[in-house]
């Protein structure tokens, strides 16, 4: 029998000979979809290459926040705007998202009854309805404010309507940049402070209180300069002219629906996250903690977070990866994010589907890749240190 | 031949089956002995060969295999495809797919509506999923070279308008700077609009949105000041207002959109029945047949009469389809001037004038190539 077989009862050999077969199907499937692709696209005349980046888009981006958008800019530059504004979004999304969903997950957590039967049904309402629902519904609830004639008005400065929250622009004036140095200093020397008490302590078991003197160094001290200087900033208030307000700051309704909806729905995820990880403290811990003497606020800061963090920072991570791809939803609402922008206007002005696609994959890609490695990174520094 | 290396690679795998039969199995020899069954295999091939080049038949004979037509049109838009109070697709681009029907099946009920929206319409044309698109589409030169589709007329001469709350008080589309405009994505209305105001030197905001009923949600809700698209389609929408008064469509047409059905580049045959089942429907009218005087005009002494009916000449037949199509159509659709009085003319909601759509004759210039 094992002759028969010859090369084939060689357990290495049929390893080796499986997998290569496989690989070269695969190699195999990809180039047959490829050629087709290219023979059938080149047979109905449908445009192929990477030129029509260079070629000017001809419509306009109303949501720019970071750069100025004309309709004779190219496509290349509707493809950074887009960009801009997922980063935007799932940046401003993620921040909020940690932010509530910690607060929540130790709520969840707390004896009061109430509290935590309240977090309890708003974890189970948002993490089980769909999430595009939602940001339809955030939508729909917005462009339900008053009209622009009638737009709510807060201190005198703010104004609610349907087309947005607008609010005073500061406009830094010369000097200004002198307050800037003066925080980053500030921030660095923090910093340093930071670092030296806790090397005291080490030491000398002495503390020193470095929260106030942060916020003394990083607030008050270029307070004081900005001052100095003349107050160099002056505001530009919105002013309702014609049929929109003119001049300030303005935050569209598209943006504050996905904002709420992408940060409501992950942090229900992030609030059972930060639950479990609490949980996976044990609660010999805290017990003896507090037997020793700490502070309640101090048994959760020094002992029980940083124990739980190594439990939540995975699951955390891809969160935020779920979070920033779900920001492609933006569409529904016409959110002027990558996908809306340059993988839905461009791509179908341009006809160019399999470039544009491409370019968005790879960006959602390089920007999912991106926020692992991070993640990665301080994943890495809260785990044990074994010696 | 859009499968040609799909088809070449079949031949490929035919051919190997039959050799690895003909060398190992052990007929082999009594075949080759007797001769006959030899002969039969070899003309297998010939069959595998010619079905394998013949895989991808035109459209028109996919139509007629399928039994029904696959016709794109918009999510709804009233007067050119919306379904009516009964749920029956009606307008004048539904015409349109049902006349295409009648040409092919003698039957306006053959056809299978598929909804399309101004983004998607393009991919679903070119993958096949639809047979033909009738989607107030603008016939311009990248779509009918670039995109590689082929427009076959025009049924229906339109231009891009602004439709504005009356309470506004504003007259001209030259005032509307910083204004905010509701617009569909991924049209050719899009760009119209930014060189409109850049050329007027004027500011907007554009608000996107993706099909006609969520720019009439955020047109209603005040969330844009403006709305701007073809300008029968305003008229649609203002149609569908609770309180059409309070809206003016404002006198600018800032662009030419001629509409029409298109079929994808390559497919002559496929275009020539679309492209005649237009034509048809525009000539009755200048010959004034109607679904009424159809029967009566078969006895007509009009030589063009007698050829578009089928009575004389064998137009149908090389179409590919039965003679009397157009007479089917006339009969069961009606002529231009019918479908355009039922659908979008000023007896309906929409109010529309004939203007540009009428006649050649008559002040318009609705032309259609002579029938012979």
């Amino acid at each position: 029998m094992r002759s028969n077989l010859g090369f084939f009862s060689d357990e290495k050999f049929r390893s080796i000979f499986f997998q290569t077969l496989v690989i070269g199907l695969f190699a195999l499937g990809i180039f047959f979809i490829v050629n087709t692709t290219a023979y059938n696209l080149e047979k109905r005349n449908i445009a192929t290459g990477w030129s029509f980046l260079q070629n000017p888009a001809g419509f306009d981006i109303s949501f720019s926040p970071f750069l100025e958008f004309k309709s004779t800019d190219t496509h290349l530059k509707v493809y950074f705007v887009g960009v801009l504004n997922t980063l935007l979004v799932s940046i401003t999304g993620c921040i909020a998202a940690t932010i509530l969903g910690f607060l929540l997950g130790i709520i969840r957590l707390s004896s009061n009854w109430l509290l935590s039967r309240l977090v309890y049904i708003y974890v189970e309402f948002s993490r089980n309805v769909p999430l595009l629902l939602q940001i339809i519904l955030w939508y729909s609830i917005l462009i339900q404010l008053p009209r622009v004639k009638q737009s709510l008005q807060f201190l005198d400065v703010f104004y609610i309507s349907n087309r947005g929250l607008y609010s005073p622009r500061p406009i830094f004036e010369s000097g200004f940049s002198y307050v800037l140095i003066a925080i980053v200093l500030a921030l660095v020397s923090s910093f340093l402070i930071n670092r030296w008490a806790k090397k005291r302590q080490d030491k000398t078991g002495q503390q020193f209180p470095v929260f106030f003197s942060s916020i003394g160094l990083i607030f008050v001290v270029p307070l004081i300069l900005f001052f100095i200087l003349g107050s160099p900033m002056s505001f530009e208030h919105p002013e309702l002219k014609g049929f929109n307000f003119k001049g300030g700051l303005v935050i569209r309704p598209e943006f504050i629906a996905m904002f709420l909806a992408l940060s409501i729905y992950t942090a229900a995820f992030i609030s059972e996250i930060v639950r479990a990880g609490i949980m996976s403290v044990s609660k010999g811990q805290r017990e003896a903690s507090a037997a020793i003497g700490l502070k309640q606020t101090w048994i959760m800061r020094l002992i029980i977070i940083p124990q739980a963090l190594r439990v939540i920072v995975p699951p955390l991570t891809s969160q935020y990866l779920n979070l920033t791809k779900n920001s492609s939803l933006g569409i529904a609402v016409g959110y002027a994010d990558l996908v809306h922008g340059f993988g839905g206007i461009s791509l179908n002005q341009t006809g160019q589907a399999i470039e544009c696609m491409v370019i968005v994959m790879a960006t959602y890609l390089t920007i999912s890749l991106t926020i692992s490695f991070f993640m990665n990174i301080y994943n890495r520094s809260i785990q044990f240190k074994e010696k | 031949m859009g499968n040609f290396e799909l088809n070449k690679s079949i031949i490929w795998i035919n051919l190997l089956i039959w050799y690895r039969e003909a060398i190992f199995e052990k007929r082999y020899l009594n075949n080759y002995l007797n001769g006959e069954n030899n002969m039969k295999k070899l003309l297998s091939i010939f069959a595998v060969v010619a079905f394998a080049f013949s895989a991808h038949a035109g459209t028109l004979d996919d139509v007629k295999n399928r039994g029904f037509l696959k016709c794109g049109v918009t999510t709804g838009l009233a007067g050119f495809a919306a379904p009516d109070d009964s749920g029956e697709w009606a307008g004048l681009d539904a015409d349109m797919c049902r006349a295409v029907a009648v040409a092919v099946f003698g039957d306006r009920s053959k056809v299978e509506f598929i909804t399309t929206t101004g983004k998607s319409r393009f991919p679903t044309l070119a993958s096949g999923e639809v047979d033909m698109l009738a989607r107030n589409t603008t016939w311009t030169i990248s779509r009918d070279v670039n995109l590689g589709f082929e427009f076959v007329g025009v049924n229906f001469y339109d231009g891009q308008g602004f439709m504005i709350p009356s309470a506004l008080g504003v007259s001209s589309a030259t005032e509307l700077d910083g204004a905010t405009v509701c617009i569909q994505t991924g049209t050719t209305t899009e760009l119209n609009l930014a060189d409109f105001f850049r050329l007027n030197g004027i500011s907007y905001e554009a608000l996107p949105i993706e099909t006609n009923d969520e720019g009439k949600e955020n047109l209603f809700a005040g969330r844009c000041d403006v709305y701007t698209t073809d300008a029968s389609g305003l008229s649609s929408t203002r149609a569908a207002a609770s309180d059409p008064d309070k809206w003016v469509v404002l006198p600018e047409i800032i662009s030419k959109e001629p509409l029409g059905p298109l079929v994808r580049h390559g497919d002559h045959q496929w275009g020539d029945v679309v492209r005649w089942s237009l034509n048809a429907m525009i000539i009755a009218e200048e010959l004034g047949i109607t679904s009424e005087n159809v029967d009566a005009q078969m006895s007509s002494n009009v030589p063009e009469v007698l050829r578009l009916l089928g009575v004389e000449g064998n137009y149908g037949e090389m179409l590919e389809l039965s003679n009397d199509w157009a007479y089917q159509i006339i009969k069961q659709i009606g002529n231009y001037s019918e479908s355009y009085e039922a659908n979008v003319g000023p007896d309906t909601p929409l109010e529309i004038a004939r203007g540009l759509n009428a006649l050649w004759t008559q002040g318009g210039i609705l032309y259609a190539p002579p029938f012979r």
